[in-house]
C-alpha cells in the first residue's frame, strides 16, 4: 500500500505517525514544500521572543522521527493530482503514485487588496522564513505597523513588544480578535493593548503603503491618519491552499469538501486540517476551523479510514481557540457567540480584564469565551462535547458562571455524588 | 525566615494602601500574629483610646508557620482594642483566608483611622487596593462574599467580612472568614465596622517559602502529623466529635454552666451533645453532622459541617437555609444551648449559621439571651421589650427570634447587642451579667474545674477558655492529670498555658495541637523555619513576654488588679449538684500565688523588674 | 502492573495537604494555587473532591501539543510535560476536557499531574487516605474513563 501525505504540518505529521500505527508495511511519503524540518506555525511568536530557537519549533525533536517511522519525507511543492491515475506531480517534475492520498497542505496569508502591499518592508508572519525577516526589522525603536487583529496579529504582539518597537495596530473590524470575542470582550482586549503602551486603531483599514526614501513605509489609514513604519507586518487572514487541486475535479469550497470520513469527492484522496471543510461538532455544518486540535483530530479520523475503511466516523471538532495578548489569555470554545432561543450569561470585569460568558441551549453548554481564566478551561470544551445536561447546576452557573469546575465535577464524575 | 517580612499600612482615612519592612527585632522577641501585632497596637495607639474612634487600630496578623504545611498552619489573628473589655482583643480565626494573606506575600495588615465611605480592601499578591463597598455594605458576611466572587471572577479568592450585625453596632461582632470561620471574641468585627471597612478579600498566589532548613522543617512537620494522628483527642475524638465530644464529658465532671451559670450541669446535654450531632432524625434519616472538615493545613479537622433538618420550624419557610454549612462547636453548643437551656439541636444549627451570617459571637450572643431570659423571668424585662415573646430559659422559639433581631439590631435585638454587661446595667441587675472584664464566660464552670477560674479572672481579653485551657490537665489529663476540685498548684498551671498558648498562637498554629503536641513537637518546627533560636525554652519566655505585653497595655487603658475577678454567683453561690455539688470557685486561695509568679505587685501592676526582665516598652 | 491515583471525596477533609505537598515537590515552595492537584469545595453538599489528571489513554494534551512537549512517561504511564520543550502556547489547556492542565503565568508554561515519577506526594501528605496510589484497575479510573470516551471525537475503530 502506497500512502501520500502532502503537506508537513501538524495533520500532516500526525497522519503519518497514525497510519504507521495502523499499517506496519506500507509506504509512506510527506511531502512538504518549505525547506526545513516539519515545525509548528504555533511556536513561531516564542522563536521571535527567543525563547526557543528554530528547533523549538520543530513538531517531533528527534532528528531520526521520520525515519524510525519509515516515513519518506520530501521537500517539494505540490503542483497537481492526477486524480484519474492516482499520481502528483511536483515542483521539480517528479511524479508520484498513491494508493491512498491525504490532502493536508494547510492554509497562506491572503494579500489584501492594499495599494503598495507587495513593498519591501511588507511582511505575513506565518513562516519561519516571514520570521526571519521579521527578526532583522524589528529592532528596538522601530515603527512597526500590523494589519490586522485576529488570532496571529494578537499572538505576535507579544513577541513585537518585547523586542521594543513602537507598534500600532490596524484591524477593520469594531474590536480585536473578532472571529473568537464579542464586542464587549475583544474591545476589553483592545483597552489591555492600550493599557501596555500599542496603538489600536478598529474600523480602521490600511488604504495604502508608500515606500518613502530611506527605507521607510508611509502606511496611509481610512481615518486620513497616516504612519511611517519600518516594517509592516500583514496579517489579515488564511486561506486554505489548494491552487494545486484546481484542476483535480475535487469538489472545492471554502476548503476542500469532505464526507463525514474527511474523504473528498475522490474515493482515494482524504483531507485534513486548515485546507480541509470538515464537520463541526456544533453546528453539524461543514467549515474550515484552521486550529490546531481540529488539524490532528482530522489527522487521525482520516488516517484511519484510509487503512481500515470506513469504520470512524468523524462526528465533527468543538471550534475553540485560546489566545495571549501581550500576557492577557482569552479563550473561546463552540457557539461563544450563542445560539438562537438560547440562554447565556455573562460576567464582566473590565477593571481587571477578567470576561466570561456561557452559552446554553436548553440545560447543556454549548459555547463559552473568557478573558483571564486560565485554571481547568479545558472543562468547558468536555462539558460542550460531552453534552452533558447541567441540570440544577445551569442556574447556579447563570448566577455565578465562574463555578465551571463545580459543575462539571457535580454533573461529569459521578463518584463525586454532588450531582 | 519564614515571615514574609512585608507587612500592609492602610490608611482607610487617607484611603491609601503601603508596604513596609516588618520590624524583624520584635519578630525575634514576639514571634509573630498575636505576639508580634500587640508589639504593633502597643506601641501605635493611646490604650486609653475610644475603641470604635478613629485612634483605634486593628491588626490581621499571620504567623510565621502561617501558609505551610506544618498541621494546622493556616491561622490568623485580629488584633485591636476591645469596645466590650476596654482592653486588647486578639480573636484567632482557621479556614483559609490567613494562608491565603500570607501566600500573597503579608504578615499582617495595619488598619489605621476611618474611611469616609464603605470601602473594602482588595489584595492581589503585591497589589492592595480600597474598593467601594456600597454594593455590599447591608449584605450579610455569606453575601459579601457571593458578591466579591462574582465581581472579581476569582473562585479562589478568600474573603474576610463583618455582617449586618457589626454595621449596626452590635458590641460583640465577629469577623467571618471563609463563611464560617470567625475572628469571634471581643468585638473585633465591631472595630472593623466602625472603620467603614467591609471585607477584605484576598488572592495570593506567590506562595510561602523562606524556610530556613526544608529539609528538617518536613522532617519536624512529618513527625508532628504523626502525633496527632496517633494521640486519642486529636486523631481519633475531634475529627469523630469535633470539640463537641466535650458536651457529655464537661456535664459529667458538673462543669457545665447552665441557664445562666445558675446550675453546673443541662439535663439536655446529650440531646445537643457531639454524640447527638451523628444520630439519624426522624424526619428524613439524616444526621445533623454531614461530615467533619478541616482548615488549611490542618490534620485533625474538628469543624462540624452540618444541615438543619427542613421540617424544623427555624428554617421550614426558607429553603436558604436547607444546605450545610458550619455546624456546632461545643462553646456555640454551649451558649446557645445549655446556658438558655434549650436542648433542641436544630434551634442550635440554625442560630449557629445565623452567627456566621451575619457576624454574631455566639458564646457572647448566647450568654447575653441566658442573661436575658433570666432578667425576664425575673420581671426586670417584659413582653413590652420583647414585642411579645416569652423569653424562656428553654424555649427554642424565643432564642430563634432572638438570633434574627440581633442580626440586623431589631427591636430588642439592639438591646441583645450591648452585651450581657450592659444589658444587665441597663436593666438594673448587674450581677446576673457572666461576665469577666465585659467579656461573656465559655462552657466551663470554674466551680467545677477550678483552674478555670483564675484562668478567666486574669485572661487579657476578658473571660475566655482559649488563653489558659487548663481543662486539659484537669479534665483529659494531659499533659497528666490534677484534681478538677483543688485549688493547689493551679496558679503555676494557669501560668504555664497561658505562655506556651501565646507562643503557639504566635506561631500560626492551632491551640488544639496541644492536646498532642507539647513545646518539644512545636519547637523544631518553628525553629526550622524560622531564623533565629526557637527552642522550648526560647518560646515559654516569649510567650510570658506576650502575655505581659498584653498586661501592661490594660493596665495603661485604665483596667487594674480588681478587673481580675469573677461574677459573684461563681464566687458565692455553691454548685447545686454534680462532683462539684457545694463548691464555689476559690478564686482566692490562687490569685496571690499568680500574681507573684508573674512577677507583678499584689494589686496586680507589673513591678519595674518585671517590665525590665521582659524589655517591654515604656 | 501500572499503579493510579485512586480518589476518595468521602474521605477528604479539604484541608490542603495535597495542594501543598505538590506545590513543594514541583515548585520548591508552599503555594496550593500552584499545585497540580486541586481540591473543590461543595460547600452546600457539605463535600470535598480533589481532582487531577487521569493519566487517560487518550491523553488530549499530548495530541494536542504542536512541539511535542508532553510525552508519556514509560515507567508510570504519566503524561509528562518537558517544561524546556513547552513554548507556552496553552492549546493542550483547552484541548483536555478535563481541565487539568493548566497554564502557569510566571514559568509561561503549561503544568499537569506526573504523578511525581512514581512517588506521588499527594498520597503521602494526605492524613485520611482520600488520596492513594493503587493498581490501576483497582481505582475508579474505569468510570472517569469512561466519561473520557463520551468526549472523543477519533476513536471509533
Amino acid at each position: 500500500m502506497i500512502y501520500v501525505v502532502v503537506g508537513s504540518g501538524p495533520a500532516g505529521v500526525v497522519a503519518t505517525e497514525q497510519l504507521r500505527k495502523l499499517d506496519p508495511l506500507a509506504n509512506i511519503t510527506l511531502i512538504g514544500a518549505e525547506p526545513e524540518p516539519p515545525y509548528s506555525r504555533m511556536a513561531i511568536p516564542y522563536y521571535l521572543t527567543s525563547k526557543i530557537d528554530e528547533s523549538g519549533t520543530y513538531l517531533r525533536k528527534q532528528a531520526s522521527h521520520f525515519e524510525n517511522y519509515k516515513v519518506d519525507v520530501v521537500r517539494q511543492r505540490v503542483t497537481s493530482i492526477d486524480t484519474e491515475l492516482n499520481r502528483l506531480i511536483t515542483d521539480d517534475g517528479q511524479v508520484r503514485r498513491y494508493d491512498k492520498l491525504l490532502i493536508a497542505t494547510g492554509a497562506s496569508p491572503v494579500v489584501p487588496p492594499v495599494p503598495g502591499i507587495d513593498s519591501p518592508g511588507v511582511h505575513n508572519c506565518w513562516t519561519l522564513a516571514d520570521a526571519r525577516e521579521i527578526v532583522k526589522l524589528a529592532k528596538p525603536g522601530a515603527s512597526v505597523v500590523l494589519m490586522g487583529a485576529g488570532f496571529i496579529g494578537c499572538i505576535i504582539l507579544e513577541s513585537l513588544a518585547l523586542r521594543e518597537v513602537n507598534l500600532t495596530v490596524v484591524e477593520m473590524e469594531n474590536r480585536m480578535v473578532p472571529r473568537m470575542m464579542n464586542d464587549v470582550s475583544g474591545n476589553m482586549i483592545k483597552s489591555w493593548c492600550e493599557q501596555k503602551g500599542v496603538d489600536v486603531h478598529t474600523s480602521t483599514r490600511a488604504d495604502s503603503i508608500e515606500q518613502l526614501s530611506g527605507g521607510k513605509l508611509r502606511v496611509s489609514l481610512s481615518t486620513g491618519q497616516s504612519i511611517d513604519a519600518d516594517l509592516v507586518i500583514s496579517a489579515t487572514g488564511v486561506a486554505p491552499n489548494m491552487d494545486f487541486a484546481a484542476d483535480s475535479g475535487l469538489q472545492i469550497d471554502q476548503g476542500i469538501v469532505v464526507n463525514d470520513y474527511l474523504q473528498t469527492s475522490d474515493a482515494d484522496i482524504y483531507a485534513a486540517g486548515d485546507v480541509c471543510q470538515g464537520k463541526d461538532f456544533n453546528t453539524g455544518e461543514y467549515a474550515v476551523q484552521a486550529i490546531q486540535p481540529t488539524a490532528v483530530e482530522h489527522a487521525k479520523v482520516a488516517a484511519t479510514n484510509m487503512v481500515r475503511g470506513h469504520r470512524t466516523e468523524h462526528v465533527g471538532n468543538v471550534n475553540m481557540n485560546v489566545l495571549d495578548t501581550l500576557g492577557l489569555v482569552s479563550a473561546s470554545f463552540g457557539m461563544w457567540m450563542g445560539v438562537p432561543g438560547g440562554d447565556s450569561t455573562e460576567l464582566v470585569n473590565e477593571d481587571e480584564h477578567k470576561y466570561l460568558s456561557l452559552q446554553f441551549q436548553d440545560d447543556i453548554l454549548v459555547g463559552a469565551s473568557s478573558l483571564g481564566l486560565t485554571q481547568h478551561v479545558g472543562v468547558l470544551r468536555g462539558l460542550i462535547q460531552s453534552k452533558t445536561r447541567l441540570g440544577a447546576w445551569k442556574e447556579k452557573l447563570m448566577k455565578d458562571p465562574m463555578r465551571i469546575m463545580e459543575a462539571y465535577l457535580a454533573c461529569s464524575q459521578s463518584q463525586v455524588g454532588v450531582a | 525566615m519564614a515571615w514574609t517580612r512585608q507587612i500592609l499600612r492602610v490608611n482607610l482615612t487617607d484611603g491609601t494602601c503601603i508596604a513596609e519592612p516588618l520590624n524583624m527585632d520584635w519578630a525575634n522577641q514576639y514571634l509573630g500574629q498575636r505576639g508580634l501585632a500587640t508589639r504593633y497596637l502597643v506601641d501605635e495607639i493611646d490604650p486609653k483610646c475610644d475603641a470604635l474612634g478613629p485612634h483605634n487600630k486593628m491588626i490581621m496578623a499571620t504567623g510565621p508557620l502561617t501558609g505551610t504545611m506544618a498541621s494546622t498552619g493556616g491561622r490568623y489573628s485580629v488584633i485591636t482594642k476591645s469596645p466590650l473589655t476596654g482592653g486588647v482583643a486578639c480573636s484567632n480565626s482557621g479556614g483559609f483566608f490567613g494562608a491565603e494573606l500570607k501566600s500573597a506575600g503579608w504578615d499582617m495588615i495595619i488598619f489605621e483611622g476611618v474611611s469616609p465611605r464603605p470601602v473594602y480592601l482588595n489584595i492581589v499578591n503585591e497589589v492592595a487596593t480600597l474598593e467601594d463597598a456600597s454594593e455590599i455594605w447591608g449584605k450579610t458576611c455569606w453575601e459579601t462574599e457571593e458578591l466579591l466572587h462574582v465581581a472579581h471572577q476569582e473562585p479562589q479568592m478568600r474573603i474576610a467580612s463583618v455582617g449586618r450585625s457589626a454595621e449596626a453596632g452590635c458590641l460583640f461582632s465577629a469577623i467571618v472568614n471563609d463563611l464560617h470561620r470567625a475572628a469571634g471574641r471581643s468585638g473585633v468585627g465591631t472595630v472593623m465596622a466602625s472603620k467603614n471597612l467591609k471585607a477584605v478579600s484576598v488572592r495570593g498566589t506567590l506562595g510561602v517559602g523562606n524556610i530556613k532548613d526544608p529539609v528538617r522543617f518536613m522532617e519536624s512537620v512529618t513527625a508532628g502529623k504523626k502525633v496527632l494522628a496517633e494521640n486519642a483527642v486529636t486523631g481519633e475524638g475531634l475529627p469523630a466529635l469535633g470539640t463537641q465530644v466535650l458536651m457529655n464529658v464537661i456535664n459529667e465532671v458538673g462543669a457545665m454552666p447552665t441557664r445562666n451559670m445558675q446550675e453546673v450541669q443541662f439535663e439536655g446535654a446529650h440531646k445537643i451533645s457531639g454524640e447527638a450531632m451523628l444520630e439519624p432524625r426522624a424526619s428524613d434519616g439524616k444526621p445533623n453532622l454531614t461530615r467533619n472538615g478541616g482548615c488549611f493545613a490542618c490534620t485533625i479537622s474538628c469543624g462540624r459541617i452540618s444541615t438543619v433538618d427542613r421540617q424544623h420550624f427555624s428554617v421550614k419557610d426558607k429553603p436558604q437555609y436547607w444546605g450545610n454549612s458550619g455546624g456546632l462547636e461545643y462553646e456555640a453548643a454551649w451558649a446557645l444551648g445549655s446556658d438558655t437551656g434549650v436542648d433542641d439541636l436544630d434551634a442550635l444549627t440554625y442560630v449557629n449559621f445565623i452567627c456566621n451570617e451575619d457576624g454574631m459571637d455566639p458564646i457572647t450572643f448566647g450568654a447575653t439571651v441566658a442573661a436575658a431570659m433570666e432578667l425576664y423571668e425575673a420581671g426586670s424585662i417584659t413582653k413590652q421589650q420583647t414585642d411579645g415573646v416569652e423569653l424562656k430559659f428553654g424555649s427554642a422559639e424565643a432564642l430563634c427570634w432572638a438570633v434574627e433581631q440581633s442580626a440586623v439590631s431589631a427591636g430588642f435585638g439592639a438591646d441583645l447587642n450591648l452585651g450581657s454587661k450592659r444589658l444587665c446595667e441597663k436593666y438594673g441587675r448587674p450581677e446576673m451579667s457572666m461576665t469577666v472584664k465585659g467579656q461573656e464566660f465559655p462552657a466551663y464552670d470554674p466551680r467545677g474545674i477550678q483552674g478555670m477560674g483564675l484562668a478567666y479572672a486574669t485572661s487579657n481579653r476578658g473571660a475566655c477558655h482559649l488563653r489558659g485551657y487548663t481543662v486539659s490537665a484537669e479534665v483529659l489529663g494531659v499533659p497528666e492529670k490534677m484534681d478538677p476540685l483543688a485549688t493547689e498548684g493551679k496558679a503555676g498551671l494557669v501560668k504555664a498555658f497561658q505562655d506556651a498558648t501565646a507562643a503557639v498562637d504566635s506561631a500560626g498554629l492551632c491551640v488544639f495541637t496541644t492536646f498532642a503536641w507539647t513545646l518539644d513537637d512545636i519547637s523544631p518546627q518553628i525553629d526550622s523555619a524560622c531564623d533565629g533560636d526557637w527552642s522550648p525554652e526560647r518560646l515559654v519566655e516569649v510567650g510570658e513576654r506576650i502575655w505581659q505585653l498584653e498586661r501592661d497595655f490594660n493596665m495603661k487603658a485604665g483596667l487594674t488588679g480588681a478587673d481580675d475577678t469573677l461574677p459573684d454567683r461563681l464566687l458565692k453561690d455553691a454548685a447545686k449538684s454534680g462532683p462539684a455539688k457545694g463548691k464555689v470557685c476559690e478564686l482566692g486561695n490562687m490569685l496571690p500565688e499568680y500574681y507573684q509568679l508573674r512577677g507583678w505587685t499584689p494589686d496586680g501592676s507589673l513591678t519595674p523588674e518585671t517590665r525590665s526582665k521582659f524589655g517591654l516598652p515604656a | 502492573m501500572q499503579k493510579s491515583l485512586n480518589i476518595d471525596p468521602a474521605k477528604c477533609t479539604g484541608c490542603l495537604q495535597c495542594e501543598m505537598a505538590c506545590s513543594l515537590e514541583n515548585e520548591g515552595i508552599f503555594n496550593t494555587s500552584k499545585s497540580r492537584i486541586k481540591v473543590f469545595t461543595f460547600h452546600e453538599e457539605g463535600k470535598f473532591v480533589p481532582y487531577t489528571c487521569t493519566q487517560c489513554d487518550e491523553a488530549w494534551c499530548m495530541h494536542a501539543c504542536p512541539v511535542d512537549a508532553i510525552v508519556v512517561n514509560a515507567a508510570t504511564g504519566s503524561k509528562d510535560v518537558v517544561a524546556d520543550l513547552c513554548v507556552g502556547c496553552k492549546v493542550c489547556t483547552i484541548a483536555c476536557p478535563f481541565g487539568t492542565v493548566n497554564y502557569n503565568a510566571d514559568s509561561g508554561k503549561v503544568v499537569k499531574c506526573d504523578l511525581c515519577g512514581g512517588d506521588p506526594q499527594c498520597v503521602a501528605a494526605c492524613p485520611t487516605d482520600a488520596i492513594t496510589y493503587v493498581d490501576a484497575n483497582a481505582t475508579g479510573l474505569d468510570k472517569m474513563r469512561q466519561w473520557a470516551g463520551k468526549t472523543d471525537t477519533t476513536v471509533g475503530g
